[in-house]
């Protein structure tokens, strides 16, 4: 799960959905906060996760946060960051300021934006950005977010590289003979013109992944980014899932 | 892993290799066996000479991918892959006759053809309604069983609509096999089904003339012509090829996808149907298209395919094959104009649709004359006319509808046999009010919704127009 930003009702809603469809492990991929109005709720909830066993690394707006610093940042997202600022509390920050970069776990790669650089935050939006991640590690899969949307790329042994966008609820098989970047969609700011929270599940044994989408009350989410007085983009975005 | 280094009675992952079989062009395949299964079996070795062969690899891998996917009785049953250290695919052993073994008795007569065809066809459906679209049907990629099925092998250049196209960036040039690639292949383009529908009139052709409507081109730069230069129109090469049967292969062999068979479906539907298949120009011309219209077509051939956004399942669900049943007699006046209601909303919203008008004459199948009315004359070719009338009101282009009377003594297996064999995609009928016999014995329209491999409509009156039961027999 990746980009939660605040939103309890979305973060929620695909918790359940795992719980309900046999998940046992849990793997965050950043941005916990930023954007959305439950911040606190949403690191708390992450840290008795990882406490319990599940993986967490840091994402560009978890670190702006702790820092208050919001340099390269729109305006709504700089707002956002410095209320966010204000929300946590020194458990909360510690956690924060503990958490690494990427983890690397059997042969697989979990980090926030990319495997080149993970600390410029680079987009992976198309072949290129992909390549130099693809290119950074040996990992067999490498898992990120960041971009807010859905996208599968992959790079053969001959070293040809291709993208695909994911078909919900279609398990993809990730082939042994080839590299692949998963890029998550967002639990909690979908960017890809679809409203529902996304993320995604890796089947071990079959070594197949899934993306899935999760409808939640988007309306409370955008109505509580509203009363806090976030800008209010923030919150009316959430409907068109862009 | 060495393919040289083999041998029988050799264990890899539990399977014990028995003998070894005839090997492909990319690939060894040895006979196995496993203590838990009696299923015959089949090893799949990826022969990897010197250098990496990327289509080799490639095709492997799309092939562990793809065929784990697949199910039914057209598609090798997938049994299990190795790994990355030592690739392989363990399926089912397939018996029967590889379709290459009819190459030697060609031509071959245009019932038996027809026959292959339809199999093949039938194929291909079930194949493109698993989301894959085969890329590299040839005749030594189908094999008929015993029981005339045809099973079609060799996923390593197919494509899943919805799982990630390993094969689409690899290469430069298009790949396929020469005879058999469709122009749209030949742009790169690797998402259209009927793709397979064009390699198939390819074998059509062969089988039916004995020669290559394309020859055997060997490199890429020689298969672009297809996008220009049509065939030899089969007549041409055999005379005793019928017009129902050139006009199935020309129209396969379009260049522009939208004018061959929208679905494998309604290719099979023809050809099961010679009698019925509408016929165009493109059934009696005996010329190729003059050096004018050639030229022009060379001036417009693409050089890459454009973008497509539709998906297989979009395809496919565009282009249904209906069922009507209809019933015919007197007092079912007022439904038959229901049904046609609600035949023609259906049409409406697919208008790649075929529409099959069925009626049902009830009678032991005995002899030919038995259904005779007083004055001689035959029921069956009544009830045709009067099949033919009721879809008038319709307004369905003639190539697009077909009538059938059926005999039969139990209306609704006959419905629901013919709905399996052809492939019918929605079944519409009317259902006759409820009377005391019909809620205790059952009615047609019960069975049929009970057991129809498809969608199923039922049609009814509504209530204040349906007859008082004293009224009705």
């Amino acid at each position: 799960m990746s980009d939660i930003h605040g939103n309890r009702e979305a973060f929620s809603a695909c918790l359940d959905h795992a719980a309900q469809n046999g998940v046992d492990r849990y793997v965050f991929l950043g941005d916990y906060a930023g954007y959305g109005a439950d911040p606190g709720w949403v690191i708390d909830t992450v840290m008795e996760r990882v406490t319990a066993g599940a993986v967490a690394v840091l994402g560009n707006h978890d670190a702006a946060a702790i820092a208050n610093r919001t340099s390269g940042m729109n305006d709504a997202a700089a707002a956002a960051i410095a209320w966010t600022h204000d929300q946590l509390d020194a458990g909360q920050r510690d956690f924060i300021a503990g958490l690494p970069l990427f983890v690397e776990e059997d042969d697989r790669l979990y980090v926030h934006a990319s495997a080149s650089e993970p600390e410029r935050w680079n987009y992976v939006t198309e072949l290129y950005s992909a390549s130099k991640s693809l290119m950074a590690t040996q990992a067999h899969a490498t898992f990120c977010g960041h971009t807010h949307v859905p996208a599968l790329f992959h790079m053969s042994l001959t070293g040809k590289f291709a993208s695909f966008v994911p078909v919900e609820r279609v398990e993809i098989p990730l082939t042994p003979q080839r590299r692949w970047l998963a890029v998550l969609g967002s639990v909690g700011q979908p960017r890809d013109n679809d409203p529902a929270a996304c993320y995604a599940v890796l089947d071990e044994a079959r070594y197949a992944l899934t993306y899935v989408r999760v409808p939640y009350d988007v309306e409370t989410a955008a109505r509580k980014i509203i009363d806090a007085g976030l800008p209010s983009v923030l919150g009316t975005r959430l409907f068109d899932g862009f | 892993m060495n393919a040289k280094r083999l041998e029988p009675g050799q264990v890899i992952d539990g399977f014990t290799l028995e003998k070894p079989l005839d090997p492909g062009g990319m690939a060894n395949f040895w006979r196995v066996t496993r203590p838990d299964s009696d299923m015959p079996m089949v090893m799949k070795i990826p022969l990897m000479r010197r250098g990496e062969d990327p289509i080799t690899i490639v095709g492997f891998e799309v092939e562990q991918m793809i065929l784990a996917r697949l199910a039914g009785p057209h598609v090798p049953r997938f049994v299990a892959a190795g790994d990355f250290e030592r690739p392989y695919i363990v399926m089912e052993f397939v018996p029967g006759r590889s379709v290459r073994t009819f190459l030697e008795r060609v031509p071959l007569a245009p019932a038996e053809v027809a026959d292959i065809g339809a199999r093949i066809a039938f194929a291909l459906h079930d194949l493109h309604r698993q989301h894959v679209i085969h890329l590299d049907l040839k005749p030594s990629n189908v094999i008929l069983r015993d029981d005339g099925e045809a099973v079609l092998i060799d996923y390593g250049l197919s494509r899943h609509d919805q799982l990630p196209d390993l094969m689409a960036e690899e290469f430069d040039d298009p790949i396929g096999t020469g005879p058999y690639v469709s122009p749209e292949q030949v742009l790169k383009d690797r998402g259209d089904p009927r793709s397979d529908l064009f390699a198939l009139g390819v074998i059509l052709y062969f089988l039916s003339t004995g020669e290559r409507p394309f020859g055997e081109p060997q490199r890429g730069g020689e298969w672009r012509r297809r996008l220009w230069r049509d065939p030899v129109p089969p007549r041409r090469r055999n005379d005793k090829i019928p017009p129902w049967l050139q006009e199935i292969i020309l129209r396969c062999l379009e260049v522009d996808p939208a004018n061959r068979y929208a679905t494998a479906a309604q290719l099979a539907f023809d050809l099961q149907h010679p009698e019925q298949v509408a016929l165009t120009a493109r059934a009696t011309r005996l010329e190729r298209d003059g050096q004018m219209a050639v030229f022009m077509r060379w001036l417009r051939a693409p050089k890459r395919a454009p973008p497509r956004p539709r998906t297989l399942s979009g395809l496919l669900a565009g282009a249904p094959i209906v069922m009507a049943a209809i019933d015919l007699g007197p007092e079912a006046t007022g439904l038959r104009e229901a049904l046609a209601a609600a035949v023609r909303r259906v049409l409406v919203t697919a208008p790649g649709a075929r529409l099959a008008c069925i009626n049902v004459l009830k009678g032991p199948q005995v002899l030919i004359d038995t259904h005779v009315d007083a004055q001689g004359r035959s029921l069956h070719l009544q009830r045709l006319v009067a099949l033919k009338h009721w879809a008038r009101a319709l307004a369905v282009a003639d190539d697009r509808v077909t009538y059938h009377v059926i005999e039969a003594n139990d209306p609704a297996a006959a419905i629901i046999d013919y709905a399996r064999h052809t492939q019918i995609d929605h079944i519409v009928m009317g259902a006759r009010g409820s009377s005391t016999i019909r809620r205790l014995l059952g009615s047609v329209s019960a069975k049929v919704v009970a057991e129809a491999p498809c969608t199923v409509t039922v049609v009814r009156l509504p209530a204040a127009e349906i007859p008082q039961p004293g009224a009705m027999a």
